[in-house]
C-alpha cells in the first residue's frame, strides 16, 4: 500500500469500543507534515482523530489514513482579552490548566476534558451551560484548516461563511482542523457553586429547566429504570462560577488551583455485570444520596463538570461487546415525544446508569451541528445486539419525525438515510464538500456508513 | 460500514442461487443488510424479488460462471467498484455429485475440483485484495465435514473441501492485521438441492440453520463455525480413528 511508509497500521474503534476498523496512522508534528500527508493520502481518504471520545465510527477511517493530531498540542493565551488559540490536539483538560490559573475558563466544556480542540470543532460540542452559552463552535474566532489539496486556509469565524459553517460539527469531513482561537470566559476561581435538588418525575424535571437561565450550567441526572408515577425521576444540578470573594476563606489560598487526577483505573469487565439489577439500586442509593431539600455546595470544576474523568477507562466496565450512548435532541414543545422515548427506553430495560436530560438553547448555525433548541437525553447502554437494533431504528424514526436529531459524535449504529430526515442543512454541507473536495479525500467510516 | 450491533449494509453472494448462500444473505438482509450483489450465471429473478421482499433497498444481479477461472478476478472487482466498501462475501458456489458418477467421468471429476476448489480460490484471492485495501470485511467459505476426514464415499466432492477449508483457513491468517479476515463454516450434511438424492448422513441440517449460524457467527467475529455446534465433536472424533475403524464406518 502506498500510504504505508506515511505511518503504521492500527486498528481503531472510538469510546465505544465497538466495530474496530484498520488504517494507516500518522501522527504529524507540523502543519506542514499534515499538508504533505493528505497529499500522499490513496483512494481511502483521509479524516483527523483527537483523544477518541467519539462513541462510534466518527474518527475512524478503514483501510485509508488517519491523522492523530495529538502531537500538535500548543496553547496560547492572550490573558487581557481571553483569546485562546490551541493546535488541534491540545485537549480541553491542558487549555484548563493554563487558563485557570489565569482567571480564564473554556467557554464550554463536555462530560470530559479529554476531547481535543479539533474535536470541539468537528463536534462542535456543548456543556451543561448550551441553554445561556450555546455551543463551542459559536465562541471560534478563527480556524485553520488543511484542504484536501493540502493547502492551509485560514477561515473566519463567520456562520454566514459556508465553509466554517460546514467546518463547525462537520465531523471532520471538511479537511483536518489545524488550529483553533476561540474566547474563554471569566473565571476568577476553579469552584462552582451547586444548587442541588430532586424533581420526583419527569414532568416536574421539565418544569425546573423550562425556564431556568438563572444558572450558567443545568443538567438533570434522570433514573430511567424508576417506574410508574416516579418515572423520569431526576437529580438537578445548577451551578455558576464563583468570585473569588465568594470563596470560603478555606479555600481562598488555592483559589485559582487546577490539578484533577485520575485516580482509579477500571479493569475490564464481564459485560453481564450491568444488568438492571445493578444499575437499580446503584440509581436508588444516588437518589437517596441526594438532599431531600434543595441544597447548595461548593465545588471543585473537575468535580463538577467531569465526574467520570476520575476513573481512567471507564468504558471498559462495560466489558468486551462495549458500549454505545444514545443521544438525541427533540424541540421544547416536543415533551409527549420525549416522554415516550424515555418510557421505551424504560419498557426495554436496558440496563443504564443514570442518563442526563437538559435543555439546549438555539443552534450555532453548524450545518451538522447537533444542538437545536430542545431537549436532549443521552444514555450510555451495554452493547447487546439482538435485543437493541430495532428498538433504535424505531427511536430514530421517532426523533426524526419529532423535528428532532441524533448527536453524529454519539452515533454508531444509525441507518443510511436518516441523516437526511434530521439534518435539514445537510444538503449545504454536501454542497460545500463538492465544492473543496470533489473527490471525496476526508471520510470516515461513519461517513461511509451513513452516506454523508 | 458493519455498525456497533454488528449490523452489515452490504453483502455479495458468489453463487446467486445456492440455497445455503441465499439462506444467509436473507438472514443478513433481515438483520439490517440493505445492497446486495447476486453473482450468477444466468437470471435468479425470483431471488432478487425474494431479497427485495426481505428488505433489501438494492439487489444487483452479475454474470458469474464458475469454470471461467480467468474471468473472476475481473468479476470481482467490477462488483466491489459498483458496490463501493462490502461488508460480507459469501461464497456458495459448489457443485456435488455421486462419486459413483466421477468414478464413471474423470472429466466430470476436474470440473468439479474446479467449480469447488480453483473458483473458490480465484475469487477468494481476488476478494481478499480488495478487502485488505478496504481495511475491513468477512469472506465466508462454505466448507463442510465432508473434508475434515475424507470418506471413500465422498472421494472427489470430500477433497475439494478438504482443499478450500484449508485455504479459507489459512487465507484467514494471511489477512491478519488488516481488518479483514475470513469466516470458515463446516455444516454437516444439508438438505439442499445439491444434496437432493444423495444418501443423508447423522446430523443433518437446513440452509436456515446453516444461516443462523453464520449470521450469530458474523456479529461475533468468529473465523470457523460449526453446524449444528455437535458436528464440531464428531470431527474431532473422526480426526482421530484408526484407519481400519474410519474404513469400516464411513464405508
Amino acid at each position: 500500500m502506498p500510504i504505508d511508509d506515511i505511518g503504521r497500521p492500527a486498528s481503531l474503534h472510538g469510546w465505544g469500543r465497538t466495530a474496530a476498523t484498520t488504517a494507516t496512522v500518522m501522527s504529524p508534528r507540523s502543519v506542514a507534515e499534515i499538508s504533505s500527508a493528505i497529499t500522499r493520502a490513496g483512494s481511502r481518504g483521509v479524516i483527523a482523530r483527537g483523544l477518541g471520545r467519539s462513541y462510534g465510527d466518527a474518527a475512524q477511517n478503514s483501510g485509508g489514513l488517519v491523522v492523530d493530531t495529538t502531537r500538535l498540542d500548543r496553547i496560547s493565551l492572550d490573558p487581557v482579552t481571553g483569546l485562546v488559540t490551541a493546535e488541534a490536539g491540545a485537549s480541553l483538560d491542558a487549555i484548563m490548566r493554563v487558563l485557570l490559573p489565569q482567571g480564564w475558563f473554556v467557554p464550554v466544556t463536555p462530560g470530559t476534558r479529554s476531547v481535543t480542540v479539533g474535536g470541539a470543532v468537528g463536534a462542535d460540542i456543548h456543556g451543561k451551560n448550551h441553554h445561556v452559552d450555546g455551543s463551542f463552535g459559536t465562541w471560534v474566532r478563527s480556524l485553520l484548516l488543511v484542504g484536501a489539496d493540502g493547502t492551509v486556509r485560514e477561515v473566519a469565524g463567520d456562520f454566514g461563511n459556508p465553509l466554517f459553517a460546514a467546518t463547525i460539527g462537520g465531523m471532520g469531513l471538511t479537511g483536518v482542523v489545524a488550529e483553533v482561537t476561540f474566547q474563554a470566559i471569566r473565571s476568577e476561581t476553579a469552584y462552582v457553586s451547586v444548587l442541588t435538588r430532586r424533581a420526583a418525575n419527569l414532568a416536574e424535571a421539565l418544569e425546573l429547566m423550562r425556564d431556568d437561565n438563572d444558572y450558567r450550567y443545568t443538567v438533570a441526572w434522570i433514573d430511567l429504570l424508576a417506574r410508574g408515577e416516579t418515572m423520569g425521576r431526576s437529580v438537578l444540578t445548577l451551578g455558576n462560577h464563583l468570585t473569588r470573594a465568594e470563596l470560603p476563606a478555606s479555600k481562598q489560598a488555592r483559589a485559582s488551583a487546577f490539578a484533577p487526577a485520575t485516580r482509579l483505573s477500571a479493569p475490564p469487565m464481564p459485560s453481564g455485570l450491568l444488568n438492571p439489577l445493578s444499575v437499580r439500586a446503584f440509581n436508588e442509593l444516588w437518589y437517596r444520596k441526594a438532599p431531600r431539600v434543595p441544597a447548595t455546595t461548593i465545588e471543585s470544576i473537575g468535580h463538577f463538570f467531569h465526574p467520570l474523568d476520575g476513573v481512567a477507562d471507564w468504558n471498559r466496565l462495560y466489558g468486551r461487546a462495549g458500549l454505545m450512548q444514545y443521544q438525541f435532541v427533540v424541540p421544547l414543545e416536543a415533551t409527549a415525544v420525549l416522554r415516550g422515548l424515555v418510557e421505551r427506553l424504560n419498557e426495554h430495560q436496558l440496563a443504564s446508569f443514570l442518563a442526563v436530560l437538559k435543555r439546549f438553547g438555539p443552534g450555532s448555525g453548524g450545518y451538522l451541528s447537533f444542538p437545536t433548541g430542545g431537549w436532549t437525553l443521552a444514555v450510555d447502554l451495554p452493547v447487546r445486539p439482538g435485543r437493541m437494533a430495532g428498538v433504535f431504528d424505531e427511536m430514530d424514526r421517532e426523533v426524526a419525525a419529532a423535528g428532532g436529531r441524533i448527536y453524529l459524535a454519539k452515533d454508531a449504529v444509525m441507518r443510511r438515510g436518516m441523516a437526511e430526515q434530521m439534518y435539514p442543512d445537510l444538503e449545504k454541507f454536501r454542497a460545500v464538500r463538492a465544492d473543496i473536495d470533489p473527490s471525496g479525500v476526508f471520510v470516515s467510516d461513519q461517513s461511509r456508513r451513513l452516506g454523508l | 460500514m458493519k455498525d456497533a450491533l454488528g449490523r452489515v449494509d452490504s453483502v455479495v453472494l458468489l453463487g446467486g442461487r445456492s440455497d445455503i448462500g441465499l439462506a444467509v444473505v436473507t438472514k443478513l438482509v433481515a438483520a439490517g443488510a440493505r445492497r446486495v450483489v447476486l453473482a450468477a450465471r444466468g437470471p435468479a429473478d425470483d431471488a432478487v424479488a425474494a431479497l427485495l421482499a426481505a428488505g433489501a433497498t438494492s439487489v444487483d444481479t452479475v454474470e458469474f460462471d464458475a469454470l471461467a477461472v480467468s474471468s473472476h478476478a475481473g468479476v470481482v472487482d467490477s462488483i466491489f467498484d459498483k458496490l463501493g466498501d462490502v461488508d460480507v462475501v459469501v461464497s456458495a458456489f459448489a457443485v456435488q455429485s455421486a462419486q459413483e458418477v466421477y468414478d464413471a467421468s474423470p472429466t466430470a471429476a476436474a470440473d468439479a475440483v474446479t467449480v469447488n476448489l480453483s473458483a473458490q480460490i480465484s475469487t477468494g484471492l481476488a476478494v481478499a485484495t480488495r478487502l485488505r485495501a478496504q481495511g475491513h470485511g468477512t469472506l465466508v467459505l462454505l466448507s463442510s465435514i465432508a473434508g475434515v476426514r475424507v470418506r471413500p464415499a465422498n472421494l472427489v466432492y470430500g477433497a475439494t473441501k478438504a482443499g478450500l477449508d484449508a485455504f479459507g483457513v489459512t487465507l484467514h491468517d494471511m489477512l491478519a492485521g488488516s481488518g479483514a479476515g475470513v469466516l470458515v463454516v463446516r455444516p454437516g450434511f444439508v438438505s439442499t438441492k445439491l444434496t437432493e438424492g444423495l444418501p443423508t448422513a447423522p446430523f443433518a441440517t437446513t440452509p436456515e440453520a446453516v444461516a443462523d449460524a453464520v449470521v450469530g457467527a458474523l456479529a461475533a467475529g468468529k473465523r470457523v463455525v460449526w453446524v449444528p455446534r455437535v458436528v464440531g465433536v464428531v470431527a474431532a472424533v473422526f480426526r482421530v480413528l484408526p484407519r481400519p475403524v474410519w474404513r469400516k464406518i464411513s464405508a
